[in-house]
Parts: structure tokens; C-alpha cells; sequence
């Protein structure tokens, strides 16, 4: 869902005849199964869009530590800012792990970082909301990080070995970060009136957003059948949505809240919670940068790289310093 | 988008437990090896994932090219006496 | 004798909040930082710092809730008390500045903090010296980092020296109340719960000549003035801080999170 906007425009160039018998043996190789590694032969698309896709995911895990981050100071409990600031380093370690993953593939952090701060790629639409209250962090644990583990469990068998390998140190931490937000959730649902009204009022404002995190229905997804015939996308946007949807609502309804969906029902001949239409003309508002919060997270990010640079500015100087003092004293 | 020299890729290999291989687990960047190590102990073993770990400029790793696995490898496949399947070993011997 | 064993307690009550408050204060501080460092990797590196000095509080603030007597929980201890009863010193409340000041803040309070623990864990008082044992390990770790970083600043380009030089500057004048013995701790001492502060400053001192001389730093002088936040006079941050941490609390009494 962190690749909601995944999109490769433009079509192969005709490739040279042993690029053409090189990408039906990679082919071959993806349906047996097998995992592709950095060194390995690849398709210019499959770099390209893994390295999109991967980045996506890496800003989104950086992005993401700004709404949960800034309720550290005021964590109403010790224990719940210990848990908050060991979540979000949590997610600053993700970031870490994907942005490694992605510099496999021939980009370094640096020109992906200078793209995130130029306005120049994207980030899950999700981080553009904000976190008035303690319950929307209760809230992102519980929905947000429920929608992640449903993307990236899939993810842990994708085709490219440092992503899968990535996913799958991710997921192992993921489900702390889910639990926790339902925790904080289920004490907010049982406790005073107020708590209650902000419980409901936060799952009021994240619901819908949640359900676009899986990206655009899939009748408008023409993009997709690459990314599922190279196995980087395992299920489809609608299914994954559903899914969520399906997992989600017991979940609530255990909770004592009412979902903000007046449509929302069970289909007992499908099996299935039926849900009402989603505002895509909200979404790609957001996705274009008119998101409430789109401008403050990346000047956020903006700010800190720039008030930083000094700093990484001084380690490389320092370092340099210590090799030519070391090849001083050996000459 | 403000300093022009990036801090160089590490690979990291950390030793999860007594008696195990160090593993590789990925990259990180640092301005030398102890912040490597300081970076990879903050990154790789926060919930006590483990107890040793090496770090290696990324630069400094050679590696076999992929397409040379059928020259580098294929021919000991061929080799089976080195694998102790091979070996019929009697069934008194229980401890080979 | 009871008299004498429950005045112990009072004491060893506001002893054990000094250590803690500063470990509070200085969490609260570093938590700050999240989302806003100048590289990733530092991210984790101060987050880390922010969860261990929480850790400690948490644990500090509950033994100081059972000394006081009156059923507080730790969090009871951390968020529900005035601005008076906080104990921490006040160099902790300063505010985090830029990278540079918030790492000479730390190798100052954090080479404290190491030399203090180290003679902790004999404390006379088995809980303080169990609490030490645990925090020592992670002080280490603490001083590590921000001496490493320290060195680096110190050491690295005239920007980041300057900055790091005029950062000491500014927060050197709140160390003298480190060491700064008044009654409490000399009945700490006196009872072998906790050491004389002028063996932790000498051996602070050292630590920190060495650290100022790698980084090419100048020790700064020791002025005058006196600042006395572990008697509960603070500076005016501690306000906005508690302001920030308690409201939760503060606006919905009794609630449970």
C-alpha cells in the first residue's frame, strides 16, 4: 500500500534480440520461483520500478515517524512513550532497511533522499493527516500499521531477495506496532466518556483514509499486470483492501465503535463486508500535495536535512582527518 | 541536496547467538568503522539480535559474478564424495 | 531508632528523585529530537538514548513512590507533581539547541551519570545499587555515542567546532551544580548510599579534559553563579516541558491510558 501510485508509463523500447531470450530466461526464472538478486540480470522496468516501489516504501517509513513522533513529549503514561519512542525508531529502522534494499539495486540514499525533499517522489498518502489527539496514534497503530501488515506480508515472498529479505525483518517487528495501537484504542473505548468520544472521533478521521492506503480500485489500475507477473505484487489492490476490510470490522465492532460507513454490511452469500464508495477524488487531491498535512511533513524533513548538514559535514571531515593521520604516521 | 560527498555503504554481519556464523543482514552508512559498528548496534540488535558483529566497507567486498555460477559452481555438483550422503555408512556405526 | 530509619527514607525519597528527574527531563528532551536528526542512523542513535534514560526514570520514579509512602505509581510521581518537587539539575532542562549542543549536553551530564552509577552500584541501598547495575551498562553506551560525536564536531570542520565550542560555553555554567554538596548529599554519602560528589567531580574532570582535548575543545571557566534545580528551583523550561508532558494527565484526572 506504500505503492499506491506505483506507475511505469511508457512502453520497451524493441530491445536488442539476447536482451529478448535474457528476459524470457529471467522470466522463467521468476515462475520457478526463484529469487532474483542484485547481481543478477534484470529487466531496465523491473529495476525501475522496484527501485520506485522500494523508495516509496523507505520515504513512507521516514515520513511516517513525524505524526507519531510528535505525541513523544506528550504521551500521557512512562510506559506509553516508551513503547511510542521505540515504535517510531522502529519505523526509522525500516526506513533504513528499505532505503539498503533499494541502494542494491544501483541508487544511493543521498539522490532517493534528494528526491523525497525536492517534492519529486512519493510517499504513502496516509502521513498526510494529522495526529490531533492521543487516539490518532492509538488509531495509525491499529489501522495504518494493520493496512502495512496486510501489504507486506505478501511482500516477504516477492521476487527480489533484499526486498523480500527486508519485508520479512519487517514484519517480525510490524506486529508489535499493531497491537499496541489496538491496546491504546481498547483503554480509550472503555474508559471515560471523553475517552470514548476521542476514540471514536480518531477512528472517524483514519478509517477512509486507511482503505485508500491499498491504492485505487482495481478497474483503474493499468499498471498492475507487471508488477504481478514479476511477483513484486502478490495480490491485487481491491483483494488486499477487502481483506483488511473483512479483518478490520469484528476488530471495531469488539470495541464498541461504529465504523463511519453507513453502507458497511455483511454479505453472507459472499462471505464478505460490503462498504461503501471511497473518495478517489480525495486521494489523488492528496497524492497531487493538497493533503492537510503534505506541506508540514516535508518541510519538516526539509528542515532537519538542511539543519543537518553541517553535522554529516563534520563526521566525513573528521574521518578524513583520521585517514591522513593514519597514512601520515605509516609513511 | 547540501554536502556533496555521501557517508560511505557498510555491510553489516552480526553473530545472533553463541556458536552461530555471522550473517549478513544489509548495509547502513557511516564516516568509518566504529560509527559503523555504533550505527549497525542502533539498527541490527535492538531486540537483542545479537552479540558480535563485523562491519566491511561495501567497497571492499568482491563478489562472484553471476554469470560465471556455471563455471563457479556447476562442476561440484558433479563431485558427490564430498557430501556425506554419498558415503553408505553401516548401520552400527551410529555416530558418523 | 524509628525516627532516625524514617528520616532516612524521607531522604533516600528526594535522593532517588534527583537521579530519576534527571533521567526524566533529559528523556523528555532527547524525545524531541524524533523525526528531526541530521541523518537516519541518528534517529535510532538518540532514540535509543531517549528510551534507556526513560527506562531508568520509570524504574527510579517507582521505588520513589514506594519510599514516599502515599501509593503513587510511578507515573503518579512522573506527571502529577508541581514544578517545585522536580528535583532534576537544571542543565537537563536546557533546551536541545542544535545538534552540537545537544551532544555536549549529553557528554556532560552523560559522564556524570557514569561516574555516579559506577559508585551506585555499592550503594548501601540494595534497590539504588540494582537500578545502577542495570544503568551503568547503558551509561556506558550513552557516552560512547556522544563522545564519539563530540570528538567528530570538535574535530571536523571550523563550523562544526565553532558550534560545538560556543555550545560548551553556554552550558558549562550548569555543571558546577553537579557537584555542588548540600545537605541530602551528605547524608547520602554518610550512609554509603550514595558517593561524595567531590570524588565524582575529580573523577569527571579527567574524563572530561580528556574528551575536551581529543575534540580540540577549550575547557571553559567556571563562573560564578549557581543554579539549584535539584533543590526545586528551576529554570524557566522546565515549565513549557511539564506543560507539555503533564496535560494529558492534568486535563482528564483519573482517566487510564
Amino acid at each position: 500500500m506504500y505503492t499506491q501510485a506505483l506507475d511505469v508509463q511508457g512502453s520497451d523500447p524493441a530491445a536488442p534480440a539476447d536482451d529478448v531470450s535474457r528476459e524470457r530466461h529471467f522470466e522463467a526464472r521468476i515462475e520457478r520461483e526463484e529469487k532474483i538478486e542484485p547481481k543478477d540480470w534484470m529487466p531496465a522496468r523491473y529495476r525501475a520500478t522496484l527501485i520506485r516501489q522500494i523508495s516509496q516504501h523507505a520515504h513512507s517509513e521516514i515520513v511516517g515517524m513525524l505524526p507519531e513522533g510528535n505525541w513523544i513529549t506528550r504521551a500521557p503514561t512512562l510506559l506509553r512513550k516508551s513503547i511510542l519512542i521505540a515504535k517510531v525508531q522502529d519505523e526509522g529502522g525500516h526506513g533504513a532497511y528499505l532505503y539498503s534494499a533499494a541502494e542494491t539495486l544501483g541508487v544511493s540514499r543521498d539522490q532517493l533522499i534528494d528526491q523525497l525533499l525536492a517534492g519529486k517522489a512519493k510517499y504513502s498518502s496516509i502521513f498526510n493527516y494529522p495526529t490531533p489527539t492521543w487516539a490518532d496514534v492509538g488509531a495509525i497503530g491499529w489501522l495504518v500499521d494493520g493496512a502495512a501488515i496486510m501489504n507486506q506480508i505478501p511482500l516477504c515472498r516477492c521476487s527480489f531477495g533484499p526486498y523480500a529479505r527486508a519485508m520479512v525483518r519487517v514484519c517480525r517487528e510490524e506486529s508489535f506496532h499493531q497491537r499496541q495501537g489496538y491496546d491504546i484504542m481498547l483503554r480509550l473505548a472503555q474508559g471515560s466518556v471523553e475517552q470514548k468520544r476521542m476514540a471514536q472521533e480518531a477512528l472517524n478521521r483514519w478509517w477512509w483514509p486507511a482503505l485508500m492506503m491499498f491504492g485505487p480500485p482495481d478497474a483503474e489500475s493499468i499498471h498492475g499486470t507487471d508488477s504481478q507477473r514479476w511477483k513484486i505484487k502478490r495480490f491485487s489492490n481491491d483483494e488486499l483492501r477487502q481483506k483488511f476490510v473483512d479483518f478490520t470490522v469484528p476488530q471495531a465492532n469488539f470495541l464498541g465503535l461504529t465504523l463511519p460507513d453507513p453502507r458497511l454490511h455483511w454479505n453472507d452469500a459472499e462471505q464478505r463486508y460490503e462498504f461503501g464508495p471511497i473518495d478517489w477524488g480525495e486521494f489523488d487531491q492528496v497524492l497531487k500535495g493538497n493533503g492537510p498535512c503534505n506541506a508540514e511533513r516535508l518541510t519538516a524533513r526539509r528542515r532537519a536535512h538542511s539543519e543537518g548538514a553541517w553535522v554529516r559535514e563534520a563526521a566525513t571531515a573528521y574521518a578524513e582527518k583520521q585517514q591522513r593521520r593514519a597514512s601520515n604516521r605509516a609513511a | 541536496m547540501d554536502d556533496k560527498r555521501q557517508w560511505p555503504l557498510y555491510e553489516v554481519f552480526i553473530r545472533a547467538r553463541g556458536g552461530l556464523d555471522h550473517k549478513h543482514v544489509g548495509s547502513l552508512h557511516a564516516t568509518d568503522a566504529r560509527m559503523a559498528i555504533d550505527h549497525a548496534r542502533d539498527l541490527y540488535t535492538r531486540r537483542q539480535e545479537g552479540i558480535s558483529i563485523w562491519v566491511v566497507p561495501s567497497a571492499a567486498i568482491t563478489a562472484s559474478d553471476p554469470s560465471e555460477a556455471e563455471a563457479l559452481f556447476e562442476p561440484a555438483r558433479d563431485k558427490i564424495y564430498r557430501h556425506p550422503t554419498f558415503y553408505d555408512i553401516p548401520d552400527e556405526v551410529k555416530t558418523l | 531508632m524509628m525516627a532516625a530509619a524514617k528520616n532516612v527514607a524521607r531522604l533516600l525519597y528526594r535522593y532517588v528523585l534527583r537521579v530519576g528527574d534527571l533521567n526524566l527531563v533529559l528523556g523528555q528532551r532527547l524525545g524531541e529530537w524524533v523525526g528531526h536528526a541530521p541523518a537516519l542512523e541518528e534517529e535510532l542513535g538518540l532514540a535509543n538514548v531517549a528510551l534507556d534514560l526513560i527506562g531508568q526514570a520509570r524504574l527510579l520514579l517507582a521505588y520513589a513512590g514506594e519510599l514516599e509512602g502515599r501509593d503513587r505509581s510511578e507515573d503518579d510521581i512522573a506527571f502529577m507533581r508541581e514544578q517545585g518537587e522536580y528535583l532534576n539539575p537544571t542543565l537537563v532542562e536546557q533546551p536541545n539547541g542544535d545538534f552540537g549542543q545537544t551532544i555536549v549536553r549529553q557528554v556532560l551530564i552523560g559522564a556524570f551519570q557514569s561516574e555516579l552509577y559506577e559508585r551506585l552500584v555499592d550503594s548501601a541501598d540494595e534497590r539504588l545499587a540494582a537500578i545502577a547495575s542495570k544503568a551503568v551498562k547503558e551509561c556506558r553506551y550513552h557516552l560512547r555515542y556522544s563522545s564519539d560525536w563530540l570528538v567528530r564536531l570538535g574535530d571536523g570542520t571550523q563550523e562544526s567546532h565553532a558550534r560545538a565550542q560556543s555550545a560548551l560555553e553556554r552550558l558549562w555554567p550548569y555543571t558546577t551544580e553537579l557537584f555542588a554538596e548540600d545537605d541530602l548529599d551528605r547524608e547520602m554519602a554518610d550512609c554509603g548510599i550514595a558517593p561524595r560528589l567531590s570524588e565524582v567531580h575529580a573523577a569527571w574532570s579527567v574524563r572530561i579534559d580528556a574528551l575536551l582535548a581529543e575534540a580540540t575543545l577549550d575547557r571553559p571557566r567556571d563562573r560564578a553563579y549557581r543554579w539549584f534545580g535539584k533543590q526545586g528551583e528551576h529554570s524557566e523550561h522546565l515549565g513549557y516541558i511539564l506543560a507539555d508532558m503533564q496535560y494529558l494527565q492534568r486535563a482528564y484526572p483519573g482517566a487510564r491510558w
